[in-house]
């Protein structure tokens, strides 16, 4: 069976003629139907552009976008099997909420009492029943939010489009919706291509993360290999927001030729006179500071090498109270536990 | 805080005059007490509109209701509902509002159709300067006299002017007299014509539809649109269903002045177009070389009242449901 989504060597230039900006420079990429696929970059690294390459809103300058096998390179979005819940919601002001949801198929000329019905069932899916009459300003975001998907969701579309469709909602709500968003794709099958710059949004719900930088994808791996074996710095740091040592100083502390990742909770920090485990790699510092996480305490560490490095270490066993910043400390972490990464 | 304890390197502070009446105490007072604050800098404007604005509109639309008698041309001043029979009965003044009601419809609705698409491409297609040139090129006809244009327009539109030159020039001079031969709007000429007037009267008042249309169309978001294409809604679907209830406040906004002004105005009709009376010219011979007060106040009402009626349609049609 074809992909769902499949990108070609896409490209996509903005600008003008003095200025250009390739927000997506020649990307290739395939989601199989029935995926989870995250988009996960920081903003400006070519995410939402790709899903609105796919949606229909943006048309490659070079390359081929296609959608079940077939080539929409220059098909309009009307035209597409896809659906997207946009980042502000865009629900029509003028409409109630039974009107808004019912907008596809009131486009497709399905009947009056056809598309009423059908509507309903999808507030009934989106838990929004009793709401049809409301108009989208009385209601909350995250009932604009539901409002959203419903309304993408009726015309039964091969692939679901996400951009960034928790930003504005507060954490609680979010995670909520995280688990929400997944049920729902799982009983319905649907592929959802799932747009943020959430790494922890984009590890916990999808099958698979694509990370972005400047227009291209750096890794694309299922969450947890991309979070044991980032290939590159960027991912390292972006995805694990691990300690990323380049260059000589690799070579100098712990002997090796390329550029190497550890993460955070692999860190153990010891006095300056202890000494180095068996199996370990040290470095000396002195303390910026100590940040506080409730379950954690995150030691930002200034190695002699030039590096800042962070430890995350258990509060319940760090019980030592941080001096003022600029204590002296030796790190040590073990070799098992650096990920080898691709040399710049 | 005292300029004696402000840091160093900083302009010592104010000193501070306390007591009744330093400028501190009034604007303390004037924070607490908000209302008194709104009243102070509600109340000139509001007697101002009050008095002039309204209070000579309520004498106008008084004199409506008294008579003229036919022997001594002395206003009789007593409430009658004479004049506006009159005007209602006598077939040469109905004929009037009819032909300037008409008018101000088919201005409108031209105008709302040029406007339209040239709103569109200034908000939503136009670059940033490209925009600018646009809302120059329509506000720069605003800034020039009024009857310096309606001349140019008779010029433009007389007999051997530019336009009947322009049509001889490529050869459709038929074209030209065919339609100026179509019963009602044809004439002598495009000067001595309605059509020719209803073309100075759009060209007029296009701006004043353009400006709040566009507005309209800026406080629409792309998204909505895009959101449209994305459910499957063909551009022409959206325009419908999307754009333009959306942009109906603007719309009507737009309507509710080229109307007015169509209805209103004298001096295009009394300078391009065909000898037949508008309201604005009736008004002013009334009140001028027939003296008729109460007739001439009893025209000036009825765009009043067509303008009341077409806002309480449009509410009616949901026009402002948007805003």
């Amino acid at each position: 069976m074809a992909p769902a989504v499949e990108f070609r060597e896409v490209a996509r230039t903005f600008g003008t003629a003095a200025s250009t900006v390739r927000a997506v420079d020649r990307v290739s990429l395939s989601v199989e139907a029935g995926e989870f696929f995250a988009m996960l970059g920081p903003s400006g690294s070519g995410k939402t552009t790709c899903l609105r390459l796919i949606a229909g809103f943006e048309l490659p300058d070079d390359g081929q976008v296609l959608l079940e096998g077939r080539d929409v390179s220059s098909v309009p979005p009307y035209e597409r099997n896809v659906n997207t819940v946009f980042q502000d919601y865009a629900l029509f002001p003028h409409m109630t909420v039974a009107e808004n949801v019912a907008y596809g198929p009131r486009m497709r000329k399905v009947r009056f009492a056809d598309r009423s019905a059908r509507a309903r069932e999808m507030l009934d899916l989106v838990k929004l029943r009793g709401f049809e009459d409301r108009r989208p300003a009385q209601l909350s975001g995250g009932q604009k939010q539901r409002v959203a998907l419903a309304r993408a969701l009726i015309n039964q579309p091969k692939v679901l489009l996400l951009d960034e469709p928790l930003g504005a909602l507060d954490l609680k709500l979010r995670e909520e919706m995280q688990l929400e968003l997944r049920n729902l794709q799982r009983r319905l099958g649907i592929t959802f291509i799932y747009v943020t710059h959430d790494q922890g949004e984009a590890l916990s719900m999808s099958d698979r993360v694509a990370v972005f930088n400047s227009g291209r994808i750096e890794q694309m791996a299922p969450a947890r290999e991309l979070y044991s074996k980032p290939r590159t710095a960027f991912v390292a740091r972006f995805v694990g927001g691990a300690n990323v040592v380049e260059g000589e100083a690799a070579q100098k502390l712990a002997g090796v030729p390329q550029p190497f990742a550890v993460r955070p909770e692999s860190v153990r920090l010891l006095a300056p006179e202890d000494p180095t485990p068996a199996g370990s790699v040290s470095a000396d510092g002195s303390v910026l500071d100590v940040q506080f996480h409730g379950a954690t305490n995150r030691w930002q560490v200034k190695l002699d090498a030039g590096d800042v490095f962070t430890a995350t270490l258990n509060a319940a066993h760090d019980l030592r109270v941080p001096e003022a910043p600029g204590e002296r400390v030796r790190l040590a972490w073990p070799r098992e536990s650096m990920v080898m990464l691709e040399s710049a | 805080m005292t300029s004696a304890t402000a840091p160093p390197g900083f302009p010592p502070s104010r000193p501070v005059i306390e007591g009744f009446l330093s400028p501190r105490s009034i604007s303390s007072f004037l924070y607490r007490r908000q209302t008194f604050y709104l009243l102070l800098l509600l109340v000139p404007p509001l007697l101002w509109l009050g008095t002039v604005y309204l209070g000579t509109l309520f004498a106008l639309l008084t004199q409506s209701i008294y008579s003229i008698d036919e022997f001594t041309a002395r206003i009789v001043r007593t409430p009658t509902l004479a004049t506006y029979k009159q005007l209602l009965t006598q077939p040469a003044n109905l004929d009037i509002v009819l032909r300037t009601v008409t008018m101000a419809i088919c201005v409108t609705l031209a105008a709302a159709v040029i406007a339209f698409p040239i709103a569109n491409y200034m908000v939503r297609y136009a670059s940033p300067r490209t925009k600018a040139v646009f809302y120059v090129a329509v506000l720069v006809p605003m800034w020039t006299s009024y009857l310096v244009k309606v001349y140019a327009w008779r010029l433009i539109l007389a007999k051997e002017g530019i336009l009947s030159w322009m049509f001889q020039a490529v050869g459709a001079q038929g074209v030209l007299d065919t339609i100026l031969e179509l019963p009602g709007i044809g004439g002598p000429s495009l000067a001595s014509s309605y059509l020719g007037m209803f073309i100075v009267f759009v060209y007029m008042w296009l701006p004043y539809m353009i400006l709040p249309i566009a507005a309209a169309l800026e406080r629409v978001p792309g998204s909505l649109l895009q959101a449209s294409a994305d459910l499957g809604a063909h551009p022409s679907q959206t325009l419908r269903a999307v754009i333009i209830p959306l942009v109906m406040p603007g719309l009507a906004a737009g309507s509710v002045f080229t109307f007015s002004l169509t209805l209103g105005d004298y001096i295009i009709p009394s300078i391009v177009g065909a000898p037949g009376y508008f309201i604005g010219m009736m008004v002013y011979q009334q009140q001028g070389t027939a003296g008729n007060i109460p007739l001439a106040a009893a025209f000036s009402v009825i765009p009043i009242v067509l303008i009341a009626i077409y806002l309480a349609l449009v509410k009616r049609l949901g026009a402002f449901d948007a805003m």
